[in-house]
């Protein structure tokens, strides 16, 4: 039988969500041919994991065990370990996160191979006459390609945040299976050796609530506001490229095409006028609010929810709202 | 020691806050955009420039599209890059595959001529493919480490650490050399070409090669907008007075 064979990566003891975002892309692949669905991971799973993987409706879960596959494994090292699973369980389709690392070893996987890989995909089929059929997006999200893969083995990455994670109609059983693979040792050689955590606060990419502040910010200083009404939300501070580009903020705060892509509960965008670049950054947030002078502005006409002023009049007083609601101060 | 740099970049429509596409769908109607050099490899770029300045050496700028992106090879050059090389196509956009194969017969070509790279920067990915894979795929084919998402490089002695941005801070790479890195926005701050780059870059030479085309197996039917809920947006007031309205909002999103 076809498996769809998909690499998971965990957050914590349970699976990161783009991991299981691309659990379901991956089983609606599987259902429509009749496939099965088999997950592999670095590692043991943990419970939690295990827990996800059964929700998502996989059979089998491969974990790959090595002396050199751990967090800090190189992602040719685990591309490699994929690559010789996937040749033992015979040709079908090998899909992974289009999150930065899954990106990573899903390109190693497609240059050992020497096979063709579809980055961030949202559709894909075998098309009549051989090969694939596949949407993918382009320019970060807004706009989408239909392709044409000509390859048996499909090689895919999920796009992140286009398929939403839900839950198997019938779990699966997850039937836990290891494969050791042989890796040479120069496949380590890029292997993790130290890391630096920032530390404390909210992370951009999971906050419930982004604070997003562009030119119209006017200062480093300027975003003093935004952090108060972040931290008093409980949320994160962004930013566009203008502020980066200008010193304004860190480029670890940038929302958009070639920063981080949020998709929190709400995004506040203060004076940001919304070029395609910032604008497939947000664009997955459920609600979208623009405080901006310019009710012409691309960010005002495309969110939920508009203020047509300047952020440094609402903000203050936004603030001063918000403590009297939470009763503090 | 003396480094030599390759930084391979790819020629972009620079959009607004609209994409127009063309009748038959194949590709963006560049009518009214200018072009530019993927963020990503701009910074890529400023990298190169700036190692090259601490430690000697000298810096080539490989592009893979048609001759228009003698542009973008100028505007390398004129940020501080020695060399310019054009390995020249039609206007159609070549895949992953078929790009990662011709740039790495240039690689080998140039190398040939001029002795190896220590280090060869790829952008992470590009503005508008986005495929994720090209810098891999060269770095596989000529035997060499790679690493993606960097936002830092320093070359000590023989060897380079390279740090990869994640969530919660940096991971830390060393590397030997000679090798690879696909690297992101963030690494540093792109300078704006003085007025001595731009006439260095307008005289510069421009090598061409000639590549033979893979067929590499991905292929484009058609590009389309995604569909778009046309929301209509609510205007919760024009200034100040507004808070009371915003803070609902924060209410029903449950963040009071």
């Amino acid at each position: 039988m076809t498996t769809v064979l998909t690499y998971v990566e965990r957050d914590g003891d349970t699976l990161a969500k783009p991991s299981r975002e691309t659990l379901t892309f991956a089983r609606s692949l599987a259902e429509a041919h009749g496939w099965g669905l088999d997950a592999a991971l670095v590692g043991d799973p943990t419970e939690g994991s295990l827990a996800d993987l059964r929700a998502q409706g996989v059979a089998t879960v491969h974990a790959l065990v090595h002396d050199h596959l751990d967090d800090d494994a190189a992602p040719a090292a685990v591309a490699e370990a994929l690559v010789q699973l996937h040749t033992q369980l015979g040709p079908g389709v090998l899909v992974g996160p289009g999150t930065d690392h899954g990106a990573e070893v899903m390109a190693h996987v497609g240059a050992r191979t020497d096979l063709p890989l579809a980055a961030n995909c949202t559709t894909a089929a075998p098309a009549d006459g051989g090969g694939w059929d596949l949407t993918r997006v382009r320019w970060g999200g807004v706009l989408l390609e239909d392709a044409h893969l000509e390859a048996d083995v499909a090689l895919l990455t999920a796009a992140p945040h286009q398929t939403a994670a839900q839950s198997a109609g019938a779990p699966g059983a997850a039937e836990l299976s290891t494969f050791k693979p042989e890796l040479d040792d120069a496949l380590h050689v890029t292997r993790v050796k130290e890391r630096a955590t920032r530390g404390g606060g909210i992370s951009l990419a999971t906050a419930p609530v982004v604070i997003s502040g562009g030119r119209g910010v006017g200062s480093a200083e300027g975003f003093g506001i935004l952090e108060e009404l972040a931290e008093l939300l409980g949320g994160a501070v962004g930013c566009s490229r203008v502020a980066t580009n200008n010193g304004w903020r860190s480029h670890n705060d940038q929302v958009g095409q070639t920063g981080t892509r949020v998709a929190p509960d709400l995004y506040v965008a203060c004076g940001i006028s919304g070029a395609t670049q910032h604008w497939v950054g947000c664009m997955s947030s459920k609600k979208i609010l623009a405080i901006n002078t310019d009710a012409e502005a691309p960010m005002v006409t495309r969110a939920d929810y508009a203020v047509l002023g300047d952020l440094h009049e609402l903000l203050p007083a936004l603030v001063e709202e918000v403590k009297a609601r939470r009763g503090v101060g | 020691m003396a480094l030599n740099i390759l930084v391979a970049v790819k020629r972009v429509p620079a959009p607004g806050a609209k994409i127009v596409l063309t009748e038959d769908a194949q590709r963006i109607d560049t009518k009214h955009l200018g072009f530019t050099v993927s963020p990503h490899e701009e910074c890529a770029v400023e990298e190169a420039v700036q190692l090259t300045g601490q430690h000697g050496g000298e810096s080539t700028v490989l592009t893979l599209g048609p001759e228009v992106a003698e542009e973008q090879l100028r505007t390398a050059i004129s940020m501080g890059i020695n060399h310019g090389v054009l390995v020249a196509t039609d206007d159609e956009e070549w895949d992953a595959i078929a790009t990662a194969a011709a740039l790495t017969d240039a690689i080998t070509t140039l190398e040939a001529e001029r002795g190896a790279f220590d280090l060869i920067l790829f952008g992470n990915e590009s503005a508008d493919a986005g495929n994720y894979q090209v810098g891999v795929r060269v770095a596989h084919a000529l035997d060499r480490p790679v690493v993606s998402g960097i936002k830092d490089i320093e070359v000590t002695g023989d060897g380079v650490t390279m740090k990869r941005a994640v969530d919660d801070g940096f991971e830390v790479m060393q590397l030997p050399l000679p090798a690879v890195a696909a690297v992101k926005e963030g690494i540093n701050l792109p300078r704006y070409p003085a007025m001595r780059g731009r006439l260095i870059a307008k005289k510069a030479q421009i090598r061409h090669i000639t590549p033979e085309q893979r067929q590499g197996g991905l292929s484009r039917v058609r590009l389309r907008h995604p569909q778009q809920d046309q929301t209509e947006t609510q205007i919760l007031g024009t200034g100040a007075e507004a808070a009371p309205a915003v803070a609902r909002i924060f209410e029903e999103v449950g963040l009071l």
